[in-house]
C-alpha cells in the first residue's frame, strides 16, 4: 500500500470540469458594464524609421474613444531587467512586420478594426537584415543602434578545462553542423487582456500570462504607476507554452487605454497577431566537435550557437546561455566549451519555447552521439548508457546533479520498445531511433537580483475544514493549480476536491515568479508543503489534545486525523480546524521555496543552468517513409520521463504526450518561416501544427527518482519531455533510410532530395544539413572574428572575474 | 478576431430567383480592371470559404445571395445518371451508398476535403465552385497591405509569384473536381434567362482570376454523372496532414473495363494549375491496354509533363511533380488491383 493518501493516485484535476465544460473564464470571457474593445495597428515594415503617427482621423470614426501611440509609453521594458530594449508600443523605429504601432479603443470591434485604417503612419524604409549571417556582418546597418559589434545583441563564451588537450586525447573527433528552424507556440487561446481603471485610481488587468509578478513590475515602470495602485490577475491561459511569458505591447495598450477612457478596455489578439508576438523557439545553427576515446568515453566538446533571436531581446540572453548550459547533465564530458552568438534580425523577437534554448542544442548533440556510436559500432542506447552523468556529482560547468534517472529511462524504453534488437532490422523505409534529454525543475534564479523567495504561499483553512491556497503561479492547463492543491491535501490529509486555489493575483496571491522554466511543481509545490506543514503541527496539536494521543501518533488522511496505531480514534479535519483555530486563532500560515545556494558555478554566465533538480527523459521514435512521395509517418514515440515522483500520474503522463507532440510537430514540418520579411504562413491552415489524425500514437513510462528535495520526491514534467522526441525521430529516420537529418523540419522535399528523387536527378545524399554559416558568409571568417573576439573577451574576464547576470 | 465586413443577405427559394437577384444586384462579366473583391453581389452556399475570405477582405460584396433556403438544393437522385443537387453537403455526397458504390472516386475526394465540420456544411456546388488559392494571396488584409497586395485582388499590380506573368497564377484547390471530371460530370447553370447544361471540364479556365467559364450572374444547380456501368474509379490526394488541408497534388482516374481491356479511361489533376485538368495524353497511354505497369508509367509520364505547380502553394515544386505521377501510378495500380492503394492511402 501507498504510504500517500493522494499522491501518486489517478485523480482528476480539480478544474478539468471547468475546463473542459467551457465554465472557466478566459481574460476574453469577461464582458465588463461600458466595456470598449481595443485594437492594435501593427507594422507593415519589417525596418523602418516613423517619421509621423496622425491618430486625428481615427479619432473622428463614428465609435472611436481613444487611441494611443509609442510615444505615450516610451519607458523601455522587456521580460529581462538588463536587456530591455523594447516599448510597449513602437516609438521611432519598427523593426518587424507585425509590431504594434498604435492602439484605438471603440465601442465595438467593427469600429476599432476600422479605425486601424485611419491611422497614418509615414515610414522611412530602412534596409532590413533576415538571416543570422547577415546580422553578423553588416556593420552598416543597424536594427538597434546600442549592438556594438554589427547586429549582436549578446555574445557568450565559456570555458571549463583545455580543449585542445580533451581533443588530443581522443581516438576520434566528430565536427558536424545542424541547423533548427524557428517555430512557434501556437497555443488554442490567443493573447487577451482586459484593464479597469477604477474611481479609487486603481487598475486592474486580467491577462493571459505566465508571470503576472514580472508583468506587475513591467506596467509600473512603463505606466508610472504605483505597484500599489495595480492588480494583475492571470487568467486561466488556453496553452502557452512560453509564449505568454513577456510583457506585451497589447496589455500596456489596454492598461493605458482604460486609464485613459476610464472604461474597461478589452484587446484580443486575431491569430495572425499571435503569430506577430511570437517568442517562440530561436532558429538556431550550431557546430559540434566531440572527441571521444574507442570506448566512447567523451574526452571534450566544443559546442557553438547562433541564435537567430529576432528583433528584440525577450529573454534571448537566458535563452543563448541555455543552449550551451545544460548539454552537459545527461552524459560525462570532462572538458567543454561553449560560444554561443545571439542576433537580432528584423523578424517577430524569438523567446523561450517549451524547452528553451536546450531543445536545439540537444537535437543536435543526440544525433551526434547516434553518429559517434555508429562510428564505433556501438548500440545507441548501450552507448547512452555507459556514458552517463552520475547521480549526486558535479558537471565540468559546476552544475549540482542530485535524483538522475536517464538509465533507468533508458532501460524502461529498451524493456518497452526492444529497440537495441529492431534497430537496422525494420527494413527499408522503416526505422527506429532514440535520445536522451534533461531539463531544469526551475531555475536556480530569478529574472531580477533579489534575495526573496521564489516562491510564496498562503494556506487558510476555514471553519468547515475547506481548505484555501493562495499562490502566485498562473494556471496555463498544465495543470498547475492541481499540483497545489495536490500537495496541500496529501500534507494536511483532506481530498483535492477540498482545497480551493486561488492563483496568479498579485494583490490575492503571495509572489511566485511564474509558470514558466517548469518551476512550479519544485518550487511552488514546496512552498505549499511548507505552509501546509504548519498548519498541520496546528491540526495534529489540538487533536492529540483532544484524543489523549501523543501527536508522534496522528497521521491525517481521508478528513481525519488519527490514531496510527487505533485509526478508528480520530478526529475529523473540520472538528480539527474548529479545536485548532480555538486555541490558535485564524488558521492561515505562510510557506516558501527557495533554491539552495551552490548549485552552481560563480564565473560569470553562472546564473544560467544551475537548478535545484534535473528532470530527465528518453524517446524511442519509430518511423516509415514512403520512399516515393517523401512522405514521413512517424507512428509511435515512446518517452520515459523521470519526474522524481508523479504527484498525479494523469497529469504527468498529459504533460510527456503534449511534449511528445509537440516535439513531433516541430520536426515534421512546424515552421515559423518568412518570404521578405513577411510571415510565410500565420494562420493555422497554413501553420502545420499536425492533427490527431497526424500525431503518433503516444506513450508515456513514467520514471521515479525520488528527488530529495522535491515536494514528496517531485521534479518537472512540463518542458523535458519534448527534447528527446526530436532527435529520436531523426535517430530514427537515419535507421530508416540511412540519411542524417542534420536541420529541422524533416520535409518530403528533403527527403526526396536526399533519395535523389527531386527533379529525376538522381542524385542521392547521405545528409542534408548546414556545412557552415550560410549564405555568401565565409564560416571561417565569421569563425575567426568569433574566435578573436573570443580570446580578447577571455583576457579581459580573466582580469576581472565577473559577477553572473541576473538570468533566469 | 476577425471581423466580416457588413453586407446585405438575400435567401430566395428558387435558383431563378437567385439567377435574377445576382443580375438585379449588378452582377456582370467580371470586370478584369476592378478585380476580384470589387464583385457587388456574391452567392454563398455552405459559406465554409466564402466567410473566411471575407474575414480577410478577399471580398467585400455588398449582397450576399445565400442558397440555403432554396427548395430541394441538397439531394441526391438518381434516375439513370445520377443528378446531385449543388447544396448536397459534402458529407452527404460521400456518405451516398450510391456514390460509394458506383462513383467511388467522387465519394473519396468529397471525403478528403477539409474537415469533417466544413463538410457538415460545405456543399459539392461549393466545392466546384471553390476560389483558386495562393499563399500570396489567402491572407488576411494586413498581410496583404504589408505586402502590397497583386493582380488577383488589384489588376494594376503584379503577380507576385511569377512577376512576369500576364496572368494570375492562383491554383485550382478542389478536390471533388478531378473525380467529377473523371466521372463525366457535366454542370446545369441558371441563369435569369434560363438553365443550360455544360460538361464540367469545360466550365474552367487556366486564369486565377477569371478560372470559370460561366457567366458572372449564373447559379450552378446541379451536378450530373452519367451511368457508370463497367467504370472503376479512385481519387488521391497529397496534402501536408491528414485533414483540413487543401490539396497540393490530387489525381483522379477512372476506367471501364471491357474483359481485361482498357475501353475507356480519364485522368484528371487538381492543384497542380490553374485549372482542374483532364490529360487527354494520359488516356492514350491507357486506352487499348491491360493496365500493365508499361502503361501507367506511360500515363503518369503524361501527367507529370501535364503538371504545371508553381511556389504558391504548401510544399514544394518538385515534391508536388514527383507526387502528380505517384499518385496517377498509385491510382491506377489501385483500379487494377484493388485494395493497392485506392481505398486506404498512406496517412499523411
Amino acid at each position: 500500500m501507498s504510504e500517500f493518501s493522494i499522491i501518486g493516485r489517478r485523480l482528476p484535476k480539480v478544474n478539468s470540469w471547468a475546463h473542459l465544460t467551457g465554465e472557466a473564464r478566459y481574460a476574453d470571457d469577461i464582458f465588463l458594464p461600458r466595456m470598449l474593445y481595443g485594437r492594435l495597428l501593427r507594422s507593415t515594415r519589417p525596418h523602418a524609421r516613423i517619421r509621423r503617427i496622425d491618430v486625428s482621423r481615427a479619432l473622428a470614426h463614428p465609435g472611436v474613444v481613444a487611441a494611443v501611440i509609442g510615444a505615450d509609453m516610451p519607458e523601455k521594458m522587456g521580460i529581462m531587467p538588463s536587456t530591455q530594449d523594447e516599448t510597449a508600443l513602437a516609438v521611432d523605429k519598427v523593426r518587424y512586420v507585425g509590431e504594434p504601432v498604435a492602439a484605438v479603443a471603440a465601442v465595438d470591434e467593427d469600429a476599432a478594426f476600422e479605425a486601424l485604417s485611419l491611422i497614418e503612419v509615414d515610414y522611412e524604409d530602412l534596409e532590413p537584415i533576415f538571416t543570422i549571417e547577415d546580422a553578423l556582418e553588416r556593420e552598416d546597418v543597424k536594427i538597434h543602434e546600442e549592438a556594438k559589434r554589427a547586429n549582436v545583441f549578446k555574445e557568450v563564451h565559456l570555458s571549463f578545462g583545455d580543449l585542445d588537450a580533451g581533443f588530443a586525447r581522443a581516438d576520434h573527433v566528430r565536427d558536424d553542423w545542424f541547423f533548427f528552424e524557428g517555430n512557434t507556440h501556437a497555443p488554442m487561446e490567443s493573447h487577451s487582456a482586459v484593464a479597469q481603471y477604477g474611481g479609487d485610481d486603481k487598475l486592474t488587468l486580467w491577462t493571459a500570462t505566465q508571470v503576472p509578478h514580472y508583468l506587475h513590475r513591467e506596467l509600473e515602470k512603463v505606466l508610472g504607476l504605483e505597484r500599489s495602485r495595480i492588480r494583475v490577475i492571470a487568467t486561466p491561459n488556453g496553452g502557452a507554452f512560453g509564449g505568454k511569458s513577456d510583457p506585451f505591447g497589447h496589455e500596456f495598450a489596454a492598461a493605458l487605454l482604460a486609464m485613459r477612457t476610464r472604461r474597461p478596455v478589452k484587446i484580443t489578439l486575431d491569430r495572425e497577431e499571435v503569430f506577430y508576438a511570437h517568442r517562440g523557439r530561436h532558429p538556431v545553427k550550431m557546430r559540434i566537435k566531440t572527441g571521444v576515446q574507442k570506448d566512447g568515453e567523451i574526452t571534450a566538446v566544443h559546442y557553438q550557437s547562433w541564435l537567430d533571436g529576432g528583433a528584440y531581446a525577450s529573454y534571448g540572453i537566458a535563452t543563448t546561455y541555455y543552449t550551451g548550459a545544460l548539454l552537459t547533465v545527461t552524459y560525462r564530458i570532462p572538458i567543454y566549451k561553449f560560444d554561443g552568438v545571439r542576433v537580432y534580425t528584423n523578424k517577430p523577437p524569438c523567446g523561450p519555447k517549451r524547452g528553451h534554448g536546450t531543445t536545439q542544442p540537444r537535437y543536435g548533440f543526440e544525433c551526434q552521439i547516434d553518429k559517434i556510436a555508429e562510428d564505433l559500432g556501438l548500440d545507441p542506447l548501450e552507448y547512452r548508457k555507459r556514458i552517463l552523468q552520475p547521480p549526486n556529482s558535479r558537471t565540468v560547468n559546476e552544475l549540482r546533479i542530485t535524483s538522475m534517472g536517464l538509465g533507468e529511462c533508458l532501460d524502461a524504453l529498451q524493456r518497452r520498445t526492444h529497440f537495441s534488437e529492431r534497430r537496422g532490422q525494420l527494413g527499408r523505409g522503416k526505422g527506429i531511433g532514440i535520445a536522451g534529454s534533461a531539463y531544469i525543475s526551475g531555475a536556480g534564479l530569478p529574472i531580477y537580483w533579489n534575495d526573496m523567495p521564489h516562491s510564496g504561499a498562503e494556506i487558510r483553512i476555514d471553519r468547515g475544514g475547506g481548505v484555501t491556497v493562495m499562490c502566485g503561479t498562473a494556471e496555463i492547463g498544465q495543470g498547475s493549480d492541481n499540483v497545489l492543491a495536490t500537495v496541500a491535501a496529501e500534507t494536511l490529509g483532506v481530498y483535492p476536491s477540498d482545497v480551493h486555489v486561488v492563483s496568479g493575483d498579485t494583490s490575492l496571491t503571495p509572489v511566485d515568479l511564474g509558470s514558466y522554466s517548469s518551476r512550479v511543481t519544485f518550487m511552488a509545490g514546496n512552498a505549499v508543503r511548507d505552509a501546509s506543514l504548519k498548519l498541520r503541527t496546528l491540526l495534529v496539536g489540538a487533536a492529540a489534545e483532544k484524543l489523549g494521543v501523543p501527536e508522534t501518533r496522528l497521521l491525517s488522511a481521508y478528513r481525519r486525523i488519527y490514531d496510527q496505531d487505533d485509526p478508528e480514534k480520530f478526529v475529523t479535519f473540520a472538528d480539527a480546524a474548529v479545536l485548532a483555530e480555538s486555541k490558535h486563532g485564524t488558521l492561515v500560515a505562510a510557506g516558501s521555496y527557495k533554491p539552495p545556494k551552490g548549485i552552481g558555478g560563480t564565473f560569470k554566465g553562472a546564473g544560467v543552468g544551475p537548478s535545484p533538480a534535473y528532470s530527465y527523459q528518453a524517446a524511442v521514435a519509430e518511423v516509415s517513409v514512403d520512399l516515393d512521395t517523401g512522405t514521413l509517418v512517424v507512428d509511435k514515440v515512446t518517452t520515459a520521463h523521470d519526474c522524481g515522483r508523479a504527484l498525479n500520474p494523469p497529469n504527468v503522463e498529459g504533460q510527456i504526450e503534449g511534449a511528445a507532440y509537440m516535439g513531433y510537430g516541430e520536426i515534421i514540418g512546424e515552421e515559423q518561416v518568412f518570404r521578405g520579411g513577411l510571415h510565410k504562413k500565420p494562420s493555422l491552415l497554413d501553420y502545420k501544427l499536425p492533427t490527431s489524425l497526424d500525431t503518433p500514437a503516444l506513450e508515456a513510462l513514467v520514471v521515479e527518482s525520488v528527488d530529495a528535495e522535491g515536494p514528496f520526491g517531485a521534479k518537472e514534467a512540463g518542458e523535458g519531455p519534448l527534447n528527446p522526441v526530436i532527435p529520436a525521430i531523426a535517430n530514427a529516420v537515419y535507421d530508416a533510410i540511412g540519411v542524417r537529418f542534420d536541420e529541422t523540419p524533416i520535409t518530403a522535399e528533403k527527403i526526396l532530395d536526399a533519395l535523389g528523387k527531386r527533379d529525376n536527378r538522381g542524385v542521392t545524399k547521405k545528409r542534408i544539413g548546414p556545412d557552415g554559416l550560410g549564405g555568401d558568409a565565409d564560416p571561417n571568417r565569421a569563425l575567426r572574428r568569433l574566435g578573436a573576439t573570443t580570446a580578447a573577451r577571455e583576457r579581459r574576464v580573466a582580469g576581472d572575474g565577473g559577477q553572473s547576470p541576473p538570468t533566469g | 478576431m476577425l471581423r466580416l465586413p457588413r453586407f446585405r443577405i438575400a435567401t430566395p427559394r428558387t435558383y431563378r430567383e437567385a439567377a435574377q437577384l445576382l443580375r438585379d444586384n449588378g452582377a456582370g462579366e467580371l470586370d478584369r480592371t476592378r478585380g476580384t473583391p470589387t464583385l457587388r453581389v456574391m452567392l454563398v452556399a455552405g459559406g465554409t470559404d466564402l466567410f473566411p475570405n471575407m474575414k480577410r477582405r478577399q471580398f467585400s460584396p455588398e449582397v450576399l445571395v445565400s442558397l440555403a433556403r432554396v427548395r430541394d438544393a441538397a439531394r441526391i437522385h438518381e434516375n439513370g445518371k445520377l443528378e446531385i443537387s449543388a447544396g448536397t453537403t459534402l458529407t452527404e455526397v460521400a456518405g451516398d451508398q450510391r456514390v460509394r458504390d458506383r462513383y467511388t472516386a467522387l465519394a473519396q475526394a468529397a471525403e478528403l476535403v477539409s474537415t469533417p465540420q466544413l463538410r457538415n456544411m460545405g456543399t459539392i456546388g461549393g466545392n466546384v465552385c471553390l476560389d483558386t488559392r495562393c499563399n500570396w494571396y489567402d491572407q488576411s488584409l494586413f498581410w496583404r497591405t504589408a505586402e502590397g497586395f497583386c493582380m488577383k485582388t488589384n489588376p494594376e499590380v503584379v503577380c507576385r509569384v511569377a512577376t512576369s506573368s500576364p496572368r494570375c497564377l492562383a491554383v485550382a484547390s478542389a478536390d471533388t473536381v478531378p473525380a467529377l471530371l473523371v466521372l463525366g460530370a457535366s454542370a446545369h447553370l441558371q441563369n435569369a434567362e434560363g438553365e443550360r447544361e455544360v460538361a464540367l471540364a469545360d466550365l474552367y479556365r487556366e486564369d486565377g482570376i477569371r478560372a470559370w467559364a460561366m457567366r458572372q450572374d449564373e447559379v450552378l444547380t446541379e451536378i450530373t454523372l452519367p451511368r457508370a456501368e463497367g467504370w472503376r474509379s479512385t481519387y488521391l490526394k497529397l496534402r501536408d496532414r491528414g485533414s483540413f488541408d487543401f490539396p497540393i497534388a490530387g489525381v483522379g482516374a477512372a476506367v471501364r473495363w471491357d474483359g481485361g481491356t482498357v475501353r475507356e479511361a480519364r485522368i484528371a489533376v487538381t492543384a497542380l494549375g490553374s485549372r482542374p485538368l483532364l490529360v487527354e495524353a494520359a488516356r492514350e497511354a491507357l486506352v487499348g491496354t491491360r493496365l500493365d505497369d508499361r502503361a501507367i508509367g506511360a500515363a503518369a509520364d503524361a501527367v507529370h509533363k501535364a503538371a504545371r505547380p508553381m511556389d504558391n502553394t504548401s510544399g514544394t515544386i518538385s515534391q508536388r511533380k514527383v507526387a502528380s505521377r505517384v499518385l496517377t501510378e498509385r491510382a491506377l495500380v489501385s483500379l487494377r488491383d484493388p485494395g493497392a492503394w485506392g481505398a486506404a492511402p498512406p496517412k499523411r
